[in-house]
């Protein structure tokens, strides 16, 4: 069945090829939908007692090079599947409706995305973990550079091209993800006898040498930085946002920097356990830079992509503060916070599409009174307003909580800063939504309600946030065993890095 | 003194005669008149044969002519690349002008000339043979290169290649003659024997020879810093002719340096792995950071050459089993990629009055899909990126400098392909994201026209109406388009599938690279 679920959004892109034009988008809506309804199925059957990898496969794929086909979900890959699914379906039928341009290579591009990243969710191996996580960006090349619009830019600063943006993005993100493939063949040959292993459970059972874990672990970790983005390494962030397709975006935004994040958890906590002790307070520092700088740079920008753009990067920021406090409550929040933020980005991204139809662009000044005929489109637009800056009782709110419960048990200072840029976030959050739909109308904006259709997809996934923040148990109670299983890794030192302290 | 005539395995040595034979017979039949398209598919006869007789001798291991040859798979898989990309050549020279001023016979003997060459230089196991095969290699290739004797490009780079490729045959054969004179032998078992007994691992003799052979092979190899010819002669030379140049040549003699460098130098192996580390790096930088600047495709992709060439040394480098299959690999895969991408290349040049000027592809996405998608396929396995054999080949490459203790090789590796995607990426933004500039001129009408090719007309008809609009009709005609697009599709195909399920060429270069197990 998991394999089913990794290749159907494939065959159907492929199979869209070969349907009529009108019908191209159609066709791989349902197999998106067919992959939800696959995921679904997975989530009934998961046993939510075991923190073990479930639903295996694993067979040879290139036995000469040690690297195996080996796929599974335990109970942090599960939501993260979940939330790819769902994340997609509502991407590609809002495109189905809005029939994009040459809609073949269109949704031909998404499917081979969409199957990248399951899969980078559900490897079991680290070579095909590697495989996957670079091959997701290739059809976001295509997906923003052809498809995407160039942007006006802001006063006294040029327009923004398509082409030097994308080319940007991909350089960026694939320079940490080619480290990280010499990092994992690395690992993969110095853990192996002869034949490199690049199982992900032997290699845990088996860690390297501190010296190793040492550098590879900065390999892996500048992949992960760059691609959530963090602060620092976030420069192809703001061009990127600016250009792309924002249906793609939703997916992008939504789901690619939680493949980062759950990149620490899957492997550089259990396979690097000592390096991972050992720097630490280095990516805390890291993770609360990305928090205010994001924060900051949110309630500054006037492009609503922008906006989004800045606060993803605060909330990975906390996701990721979340990780390495290193302990369970830290890493079960963090978990949380990964659903929660990316099923608050992709309806914010899909009202963005709205908001730019009506007022012309993306720049809130020129925006407002939106809210006049469009009371279904506020209401939608405040409940995901409310959730993004995590409001007392959305499943953000929790998410945030345990994070920071992890990280005062830890680190007290960083907690303490931390809880700052939760009051950044609800200015932020506020700001957009005020600007967009209240103030005086201007009369080049027209204020109109949602279609149907739209309406009904950025219903879904209202209603998504609104039943998880009723019922965050539901992630919370099915990935507590594999996150302690996880953090275990790093509670218990190898003795050499014990002796030391 | 008695002379004893050496027993030939005439099975063995089959695919050199056919070769040689089909060489004599294309080019007497060349000096009649025939039907347009005869010729190259004479050609294409006699390599095929010759890849049937390689085929058919898979798996023997023996030694040919009193040891000047060793037949055995590596040879064999060098061969079976070269004449892949000469058959692709040989297509792509289908009505090419360059080929039409040489007469096709005589294009078509000089490209069997050069790939008979390779064969000998890939199996030669005596530094005689090894000598004969480079020159046999090279001179039909220095004619190829001027072929367009109407472009003063054209004849500039032939005659680049010819100097710059007689300085690098001096000082091979200088250096040959130092090893000659230190170990008293040109055979390659007798050298490693002379040399493993010991003592000479600090000769003068041994290391100045060495040291010119590794220049004179760089030379051949295009590799930095005795590169500089390679983005001149790519550019210049007709561009089936650059195809087959940059990916054959590369195979044949890789393979030769392989075996030279393992078997016969294989004892003092320390003398001459940490030169060819520095030169595999210095390549890369080279290479990588000269093509950042190119606005031709051809020369981006002579210095891409360059770069890929030192990716391709760190195999030789390790010196151990999993970096010869590592390189075998590479080789293959190689091959199909940058031929995908020259074959988009031909067709625009015939179809543009841009020549090779990135800006000739610009909008093919949307217009052309069949010649874009093979050259994205190719240009991103290039750029080593998951779901092609690139980046199955990078894979084995890194692994088996990682293996070796050659960590710092890997990260090079690693750091040239990164700067590599900006280039790489600059030629697909302009396949997807640019716009077609304004309707190019009409096609010229020395390429036009000419009676449509009678044998190719079982050609589907579908696959020419998609890939060929009606505009282009003209340049390249219908049948002989699906011919070349076709060439290109299947070299995209086999890239992806070998991406996806590397198992039979991985299998296929582990055979190729154990014949040199005993040595390693």
């Amino acid at each position: 069945m998991i394999q089913v679920m990794l290749w159907l959004p494939l065959a159907a892109a492929l199979l869209a090829c070969l349907a009529p034009r009108r019908a191209a988008g159609w066709v791989a809506a349902l197999g998106a939908a067919g992959t939800l309804g696959l995921a679904i199925a997975l989530l009934a059957g998961f046993d939510s007692a075991s923190a073990g990898i479930q639903h295996a496969v694993d067979e040879a794929w290139i036995p000469d090079l040690g690297v195996r086909y080996s796929l599974g979900v335990d109970g942090i890959s599960i939501f993260l599947v979940l939330l790819t699914s769902v994340a997609w379906f509502a991407a590609t039928t809002w495109s189905a409706i809005r029939m994009p341009e040459r809609p073949k290579t269109y949704f031909l591009m998404l499917g081979i995305a969409q199957t990248a990243t399951l899969g980078a969710f559900i490897s079991q191996d680290l070579l095909l973990f590697v495989l996957f996580f670079d091959l997701m960006l290739i059809p976001f090349y295509f997906l923003f550079g052809s498809w995407g619009s160039d942007h006006p830019g802001r006063e006294g600063e040029g327009a923004i091209r398509r082409s030097p943006a994308t080319i940007k993005m991909v350089v960026y993100t694939l320079v940490g993800s080619l480290l990280m493939l010499a990092g994992a063949i690395a690992t993969g040959v110095i853990a192996g006898d002869g034949t490199p292993v690049f199982s992900m459970a032997e290699l845990r059972a088996d860690p390297l040498g501190e010296d190793s874990q040492r550098w590879i672990f900065w390999f892996f970790a500048a992949a992960f930085l760059v691609k959530m983005p963090a602060f620092l390494v976030h420069g192809w962030m703001p061009d990127a946002y600016r250009v792309a397709p924002l249906a793609v975006l939703a997916v992008f935004a939504a789901v690619l920097s939680k493949v980062a994040a759950y990149g620490f958890l899957r492997v550089v906590l259990p396979i690097f356990p000592d390096a991972t002790i050992q720097f630490q307070e280095v990516i805390l520092v890291v993770a609360l830079a990305s928090i205010l700088y994001g924060s900051v740079m949110a309630f500054t920008q006037t492009s609503a992509r922008l906006v989004a753009g800045y606060s993803s990067v605060a909330q990975l920021g906390f996701i990721t503060l979340g990780i390495f406090a290193l302990r369970p409550d830290g890493a079960d929040g963090a978990v949380l916070q990964m659903v929660n933020h990316g099923l608050v980005i992709v309806p914010l991204m899909l009202i963005m599409v709205i908001l730019a139809e009506r007022t012309g662009g993306d720049d809130i000044t020129r925006m407002g009174g939106l809210a006049l005929r469009a009371p279904v489109l506020a209401a939608l637009f405040l409940v995901v307003t409310m959730a993004l800056l995590a409001i007392p009782g959305s499943a953000n709110f929790i998410g945030e909580f345990y994070i920071l419960n992890g990280v005062f048990q830890e680190k007290i200072v960083f907690a303490l800063i931390a809880s700052i840029a939760m009051a950044m976030a609800a200015y932020y959050a506020l700001r957009l939504f005020q600007h967009a739909m209240h103030n005086r109308k201007r009369d080049d904006v027209e204020s109109k309600e949602i279609g149907w259709r739209e309406g009904a997809i950025v219903g879904a996934l209202v209603a998504c946030i609104v039943g998880l923040a009723l019922y965050p148990g539901i992630v919370l109670e099915r990935s507590d065993e594999s996150v302690k299983d996880t953090v275990s890794a790093v509670q218990e030192p190898s003795d050499e890095v014990a002796a030391r302290r | 003194m008695d002379f004893q005539a050496p027993t030939i395995d005439y099975a063995g040595l089959s695919p050199v005669i056919a070769l040689t034979a089909g060489l004599c017979i294309v080019l007497l039949v060349g000096l009649f008149r025939t039907a347009p398209g005869f010729m190259p598919a004479l050609t294409l006869s006699v390599l095929a044969i010759t890849a049937g007789l390689c085929i058919w001798q898979w798996g023997e291991n023996e030694s040919l002519v009193e040891g000047a040859l060793q037949l055995d798979e590596l040879g064999l898989a060098a061969a079976l690349i070269a004449i892949f990309a000469a058959a692709v050549a040989t297509i792509l020279s289908i009505r090419e002008p360059s080929a039409q001023d040489a007469g096709q016979g005589a294009f078509g003997a000089l490209l069997l000339g050069s790939v008979l060459g390779m064969v000998i230089l890939a199996q030669a196991q005596n530094l005689l043979s090894f000598f004969i095969g480079l020159e046999l290699l090279s001179i039909p290739l220095y004619v190829l290169c001027a072929s367009a004797i109407r472009r003063e490009r054209s004849l500039e780079s032939g005659l680049k290649y010819l100097v710059i490729g007689s300085v690098g045959s001096a000082t091979l054969l200088y250096g040959f003659a130092l090893l000659y004179g230190a170990t008293g032998s040109t055979e390659f078992g007798a050298i490693a024997q002379a040399l493993g007994s010991g003592g000479l691992a600090d000769d003068s003799l041994v290391l100045i020879g060495t040291a010119m052979i590794c220049v004179g092979l760089a030379f051949k190899l295009s590799l930095a810093p005795f590169h500089q010819w390679t983005p001149d002669v790519y550019q210049g030379a007709p561009t089936p002719v650059t195809a087959f140049m940059a990916v054959a040549t590369k195979a044949a003699a890789f393979v030769a340096l392989v075996r030279l460098f393992q078997v016969a130098l294989g004892p003092v192996a320390d003398d001459w792995n940490t030169a060819l580390a520095a030169i595999a790096v210095i390549s890369i930088a080279v290479g990588n950071v000269g093509a950042l600047g190119q606005d031709s495709v051809k020369r981006l992709l002579g210095y891409s050459g360059v770069a890929q060439a030192g990716y391709m040394l760190a195999g030789v480098v390790v010196a151990t089993q999993t970096g010869v299959e590592a390189l075998v690999f590479y080789l293959a895969a190689y091959c199909l990629m940058n031929l995908a991408i020259f074959v988009a290349v031909v067709v625009r040049e015939r179809e543009t009055d841009r020549g090779d000027d990135i800006s000739a592809f610009e909008g093919i996405g949307r217009s052309r899909p069949w010649i874009a998608w093979p050259l994205t396929i190719g240009v991103l396995a290039l750029a080593g990126l998951p779901g092609t054999s690139g980046f199955i080949a990078k894979l084995f490459l890194i692994e088996a400098t990682v293996e070796a203790d050659y960590t710092w090789l890997g990260v090079a590796i690693v750091i040239g392909t990164m700067v590599s995607l900006a280039y790489y990426l600059r030629i697909l933004s302009a396949v997807w994201i640019k716009d077609e500039p304004a309707p190019a001129q009409p096609p010229l009408p020395a390429i036009a026209g000419g009676g449509p090719l009678a044998r190719l007309d079982g050609l589907e008809e579908g696959s020419a109406d998609v890939s060929c609009p009606k505009g282009s009709a003209g340049p390249l005609g219908a049948y002989r388009c699906a011919l070349v697009v076709g060439a290109g599709v299947i070299c995209a195909a086999a890239t992806v599938a070998f991406g996806v399920y590397p198992d039979p060429l991985v299998d296929w270069a582990t055979t190729a690279a154990e014949s040199l197990a005993p040595t390693l």
